[in-house]
């Protein structure tokens, strides 16, 4: 690359004018050189800062401020948004239906671990099989709102696929808060485990293929496989899943929002700070709401980093 | 100078540029005057509404030809939002907000001024038409609705018929003992909540002026306790509860859907819903096109009577507004007054018309023969309740505080009725307080 650019400079020069001063030739295309590489940037740093930095700066002014939205005035309130955040535990008891996706996502990981484990054996519909794992995940997620409405309703899909194997249960399935919320936790297990399945699969299959030969003619089982090969190859990308699961699972919206609305004690804390910002109006509040879980799940993020580091993986 | 410094100047600098964003306009105090002569009207205007269906069904543009037939000069263009308060309030923060716009309840009243052109004073424009106060400030008015609408119960006459009810029931008693008539006597659900729709549930706020024919109900939430024994808010909530918890409801509300809720109405699968004279429109059209007749769509009022009558609250539906920052606010003042006075609209929806002077439209003759007395509630106080409201977070004009209530009654939520309410009370009467500021 850089031999490249000084032999056109070079050539450039000696076609034109005799004996052109080669130094500032040098320093204009070193100048030009430094350049490229933001030149090249502008777009994306342009996007990156109009449309996440912008508006976070803005956020966290409005966090410090009583406006409500609309109006043309604001006044500042310090850390009045912060105080009222802590002192009402109301406002934090929704994290108690985070639990429910949490347990989820556990077991969504659980489940993506063992089809990535089963489908990257020499399995037969194997690419079948992947289409179908992944395939909730390209789904919109409002479609998917809508569609488990209809699955849940009463005689709906859900009771009908049942009734064919004569079970009758009578149940509401979104009726009480344990149930609702087990359901759609249930359907975000659906539509997110094939995220979890596809990274899982990607990092089996980047471990080199000699290694369960020799296994194999070691006398290994696929369990022990599975113990000594795949586990620990994949455990940088099974601690970014169990990140991504935390503050998924903290920050659950589209899901309850489309199907509940956040009735039936299914409201999670992002439903309250939308409701809080624009069925109430406390955009002070909501945006202090909004980095409060922003700031948790940074330091459930450090903190898991912190029990689980990142070590570097060397199988062979 | 370091790569990284510079980045770190660039973000630096982006981080403090938007510190003082959020304040449009504060242009204060304009008036949308009423032009003289018609035909010198000019201009294009942009009228930006909720009906989407009429917008796409080429309704609107009937009515922008019909305008045109007075004002020649002035070219009506509509713009139908789906998500209206989300999306208008977020566009209120420019100056770009259309020339006609319907106010949005996340307005603050005081605020009016800075937002709408005035349409002349309340003194003069209450001769007139209804509901002036409801967007009135210091004496002047910013908006108008083109419909007034009442609450009530959107009931199929066959089947209320057919379980031996054939007069209006006049306590809330009464109404629940019709309703286990309806489920003993026939295959409808006696009461649908459309839970899981939400805002069809906050229908059941405006009970308030109903339960004790009182104009002055507003000045009360805002002034008293909305849930305190007897008081409006309780009455129709207990109604609600009650209901629900005699199983006289939709076996699984959670999953309740508005859009069929229509036909069913209509065909006879469910017997009653707390809606308003707005729905009534809606249910005839589902039974046009389900086959079914659309004389069987009843509407009664809340059950309550003083003094022998029932009381109908006539309120407005969203009130039409001129941009104070329109450039053409003669002609978006000439499409507010036409389309006010002068089009088919209130009659087309079946509603009752914002003029003072105006006959009830023909769905409402069964009020007349029962003569139910119309009332209008002052809102006067309207923009504080709303602060309180918001305050206090309870939302009397949001779905969930209902939906919990529903809940409660269908035991998928822990406590009592009263609990509830006191609860409701509480944060009401706190909120007042700290609201007044």
């Amino acid at each position: 690359m850089t031999d490249i650019t000084e032999k056109t400079a070079f050539r450039a020069g000696a076609g034109a004018a005799p004996a052109p001063a080669p130094a500032p030739a040098t320093r204009r295309h070193r100048g030009w050189r430094g350049l490229t590489p933001w030149l090249f940037l502008i777009a994306p740093l342009g996007l990156l800062i109009t449309f996440t930095y912008a508006p976070i700066a803005n956020m966290v002014a409005y966090s410090f401020t009583d406006w409500d939205g609309v109006s043309p005035e604001l006044h500042y309130t310090g850390v009045g948004n912060y105080t009222e955040l802590f002192t009402r535990k109301d406002l934090f008891q929704v994290f108690f239906v985070s639990g429910y996706y949490l347990a989820a996502s556990a077991f969504q990981i659980a489940a993506a671990l063992y089809f990535a484990t089963i489908l990257s054996f020499d399995v037969r519909f194997r690419n079948f099989f992947k289409g179908v794992l992944f395939f909730p995940y390209l789904i919109n997620g409002v479609a998917i709102g809508f569609v488990f409405l209809y699955f849940f309703q009463d005689g709906g899909t859900l009771d009908s696929v049942l009734s064919l194997f004569g079970v009758h249960v009578d149940h509401a399935w979104l009726g009480t808060p344990v149930s609702a919320n087990t359901s759609l936790a249930g359907v975000s297990v659906w539509r997110y485990m094939g995220v979890n399945f596809v990274l899982f699969l990607g990092a089996i299959q980047s471990i080199p293929g000699e290694l369960y030969e020799a296994a194999e003619l070691d006398g290994a089982s696929r369990w022990h496989q599975f113990r000594y090969i795949i586990a620990p190859g994949i455990k940088p990308v099974v601690t970014l899943t169990v990140i991504l699961s935390i503050s998924g699972s903290l920050s659950a919206f589209e899901i309850p929002y489309i199907m509940t609305g956040g009735a039936t004690g299914t409201e999670t804390f992002v439903i309250q700070t939308l409701n809080l910002a624009f069925r109430f109006n406390k955009t002070g509040l909501a945006s202090a709401a909004a980095i409060v879980l922003l700031l948790i799940i940074l330091l459930v993020t450090w903190v898991q980093r912190r029990l689980v580091p990142d070590d570097k993986v060397d199988l062979v | 100078m370091n790569r990284r410094h510079i980045l770190a100047m660039v973000v630096g600098a982006a981080l403090l540029v938007p510190g003082c964003t959020g304040t449009g306009g504060s242009s204060k105090g304009a008036d949308a005057k009423a032009a003289d002569d018609p035909s010198k009207v000019t201009g294009t205007i942009k009228v930006l509404t909720v009906r989407t269906d009429l917008v796409q069904d080429g309704t609107m543009k009937k009515y922008a030809a019909q305008f045109n037939k007075t004002y020649p000069k002035v070219k009506v263009e509509f713009e139908a939002l789906t998500n209206y308060e989300a999306e208008v309030k977020i566009r209120m923060n420019t100056e770009n907000y259309g020339d006609v716009l319907l106010i949005p309840a996340v307005i603050k009243k005081d605020d009016y001024p800075k937002f709408f052109a005035s349409l002349g004073t309340q003194e003069e424009r209450s001769k007139k038409y209804r509901f002036t106060d409801f967007t009135a400030v210091d004496g002047k008015v910013y908006g108008q609705s083109p419909v007034g609408v009442s609450p009530g119960f959107v009931y199929n006459k066959r089947v209320w018929k057919e379980a031996g009810v054939t007069d209006w029931p006049t306590t809330p008693a009464q109404f629940l003992q019709d309703l286990k008539a309806i489920k003993a006597r026939t295959d409808a659900i006696p009461y649908y909540t459309n839970f899981s729709a939400g805002w069809t549930l906050t229908s059941w706020t405006y009970v308030n002026g109903s339960v004790h024919c009182d104009p002055k109900a507003t000045d009360k939430l805002a002034a008293g306790d909305p849930w305190a024994q007897g008081a409006d808010l309780r009455v129709g909530d207990t109604l609600l509860y009650d209901t629900v918890k005699s199983g006289l409801i939709e076996k699984d509300p959670t999953t309740s859907n508005w859009e069929e809720s229509k036909p069913r109405t209509a065909k006879g699968e469910i017997a009653t819903q707390w809606l308003g004279t707005w729905a009534i429109v809606q249910f005839r059209d589902a039974a046009k096109k389900a086959g079914v007749n659309p004389d069987d769509i009843g509407f009664m009022p809340y059950p309550a009577q003083v003094d022998g009558t029932f009381c109908a609250v006539v309120s407005p539906d969203y009130n039409q507004a001129v941009n104070v920052h329109s450039a053409h606010k003669e002609a978006a003042r000439a499409w507010i007054d036409w389309f006010t006075d002068k089009s088919t609209y209130a009659k087309d929806n079946l509603a009752i018309s914002p003029l003072k002077n105006a006959p009830l439209p023909e769905v409402m003759k069964p009020y007349e023969d029962a003569g139910v007395k119309f009332i209008e509630v002052d809102d006067s106080k309207g923009a504080q309740v709303k602060n309180i409201d918001n305050q206090s977070e309870i939302g009397i004009y949001a779905p969930e505080y209902r939906q919990n209530l529903v809940d409660l009654a269908r035991g998928a939520r822990k406590g009592d009725l009263d609990g509830f309410l006191a609860d409701l009370s509480k944060r009401w009467t706190e909120a007042r307080k700290t609201a007044g500021s």
